[in-house]
């Protein structure tokens, strides 16, 4: 797979309160457009990551809407909902439409308002991605489910809430020169330990923040991009997908994300590379132990080893496999219908030499989404133009 | 909650709890499945089910969601049975830790019923 990523752009995460999804949406996508230098009128297809905006702004359909507010008005357009790995799934439809030459010019959106409704009713909402009965029936909640399986892991492995928080504070020191990021201030280890409890061992500093924001890419052929001059320098080479049981309960290992490890496998395989050659990476840390979780599944870590990532500045922009040099969803925010075409956002500008925490000479990068507790996974490799695989 | 679910708190309240056996590759599984999720067979029985299990893991759960409000905070336990199942229920008791035996039940509130884990 070789499909362009023309133009990226991500509005600004946190909250948004005198604004909607459709304007989130319409800022982000105009701004893809305007970075790709591609007029509207060339779009020829679109696809939309939204989770739960029918239970927080009352609105569904969010493609359509999409295609509207551009003035696109007659191009297919469609929303994935995928839990919170919605629009890695946009990502990979649009792609594979590309690929396949259904589409030249696909434009993938991704949004959520998450400030439009109240805690409870958000937590609510956020728990549809679990199974209803026999998870949220006797009160569990989203975080809940990763407390059960940090608990899980730090039992298995003798790893302390300490060393949990390492990824809270590498990330949140990752967010401070992002100009999107939700949170641009950096913690210790005490501030998370000490923060307000959720579900423990999760606290208020092991997650992410609740958010609203908006990302798009324009994802272009190699063809369209030649006949037209684009300059787009980071490809989309390989996309990997993979499902798991709904409910926690029912994973052969309560700590092993295996749709994320078989997302991993497939991706690798599609693009022609190997974990040791990605250079930096943007994981779903939606909590800290998830981060973890991220590293092993995508074959940086071993099981076990994961949890020392951080700890051991592995992980760091300066380290041996940079994660989440954006922030990650904990620093960033988790808009959970955009982030997956965030993070490819994130790396587009790692590939093209220009984020504001830059590795140096970044030439492949992944994007791990994941949805509900693990359920659903995507991967994505991006490479730069001549940096070998991508078959 | 949909009938089946029902179905599965009253035999778990008449002491008769259940899990589904696959006669095709053995494994264990939980209602209301038609599909082995191992091997993909359609030969599933109902088989009794322990009425304990041992705590693989658990969380107090302080933010919550609005059928729980204002009965924050609760834990909430996943435990296995010998059976080669899990569930997931609410704790009741003072405390919990890792591999306790717990029995299974059920609880009610307003919103509904659910199902418990007691210690033993």
């Amino acid at each position: 797979m070789r499909v362009n990523v023309a133009g990226a752009y991500s509005t600004k995460f946190g909250k948004h309160p005198e604004s909607s999804a459709r304007e989130l949406l319409t800022d982000a996508c105009l701004g893809a457009l305007e970075d790709a230098d591609v007029s509207p009128v060339e779009i020829d297809g679109i696809h939309v990551g939204n989770f739960m905006g029918e239970l927080t702004d009352d609105q569904g359909h969010m493609g359509v809407m999409t295609a509207d507010y551009l003035g696109t008005t007659g191009v297919p357009a469609t929303r994935s909902e995928s839990a919170c790995a919605s629009s890695g799934w946009a990502v990979r439809e649009a792609a594979q439409a590309v690929e396949s030459g259904t589409a030249d010019v696909a434009l993938v959106a991704g949004v959520e308002m998450m400030h439009a409704t109240g805690i409870e009713r958000l937590t609510d909402a956020l728990a549809n991605a679990a199974d209803n009965e026999y998870e949220n029936s006797c009160g569990l909640t989203f975080p809940g489910i990763f407390a059960l399986i940090a608990r899980d892991y730090m039992d298995e492995f003798g790893v302390t809430r300490e060393e949990l928080a390492e990824v809270t504070v590498k990330n949140r020191a990752n967010g401070v020169d992002n100009p999107i990021a939700q949170y641009q201030e950096g913690v210790t280890v005490d501030d998370v330990l000490e923060a307000r409890p959720i579900a423990p061992p999760v606290g208020m500093l092991d997650s992410c923040p609740i958010t609203d924001g908006a990302s798009a890419v324009l994802l272009v052929s190699p063809e369209y991009a030649d006949e037209n001059g684009l300059d787009a320098p980071a490809s989309v080479v390989g996309s990997g997908a993979s499902s798991a049981s709904l409910a926690l309960q029912d994973r052969d290992v309560l700590s092993r994300t295996r749709a994320a490890e078989r997302a991993a496998e497939r991706a690798y395989e599609h693009a022609g590379v190997a974990p040791e050659d990605v250079d930096v990476a943007e994981v779903h840390d939606c909590f800290t132990i998830a981060e973890i979780l991220a590293v092993e599944s995508l074959g940086f870590f071993e099981r076990g080893e994961g949890a020392y990532a951080a700890v051991e500045g592995e992980t760091a922009p300066d380290g041996r496999i940079p994660v989440n040099t954006s922030g990650g969803l904990i620093a960033k925010g988790h808009p959970v219908g955009a982030t997956g075409v965030a993070q490819v956002v994130e790396l587009a500008k790692q590939i093209e030499g220009e984020h504001p925490t830059q590795v140096e000479g970044a030439e492949t990068a992944v994007a791990h989404n994941v949805g509900g507790s693990g359920a659903s996974t995507t991967v994505h490799v991006l490479q730069a133009e001549g940096a070998g695989g991508g078959s | 909650m949909p009938s089946w679910f029902n179905e599965l708190l009253d035999a778990v309240e008449a002491g008769d709890a259940f899990y589904l056996s696959c006669a095709d590759c053995g494994a264990s599984s939980l209602p209301p499945r038609d599909v082995c999720p191992e091997c993909g067979s359609l030969e599933l029985s109902e088989q009794e089910l322990s009425t304990t299990a041992t705590v693989e893991t658990y969380t107090p759960i302080h933010v919550t969601i609005p059928a729980f409000s204002g009965e924050t905070p609760y834990t909430v336990v996943v435990a296995g049975f010998d059976e080669g199942v899990r569930l997931t229920g609410q704790f009741v008791g003072d405390e919990v830790e890792m591999g306790d035996e717990v029995r299974l039940g059920v609880g009610e509130h307003d919103e509904g019923r659910y199902l418990t884990f007691e210690a033993v």
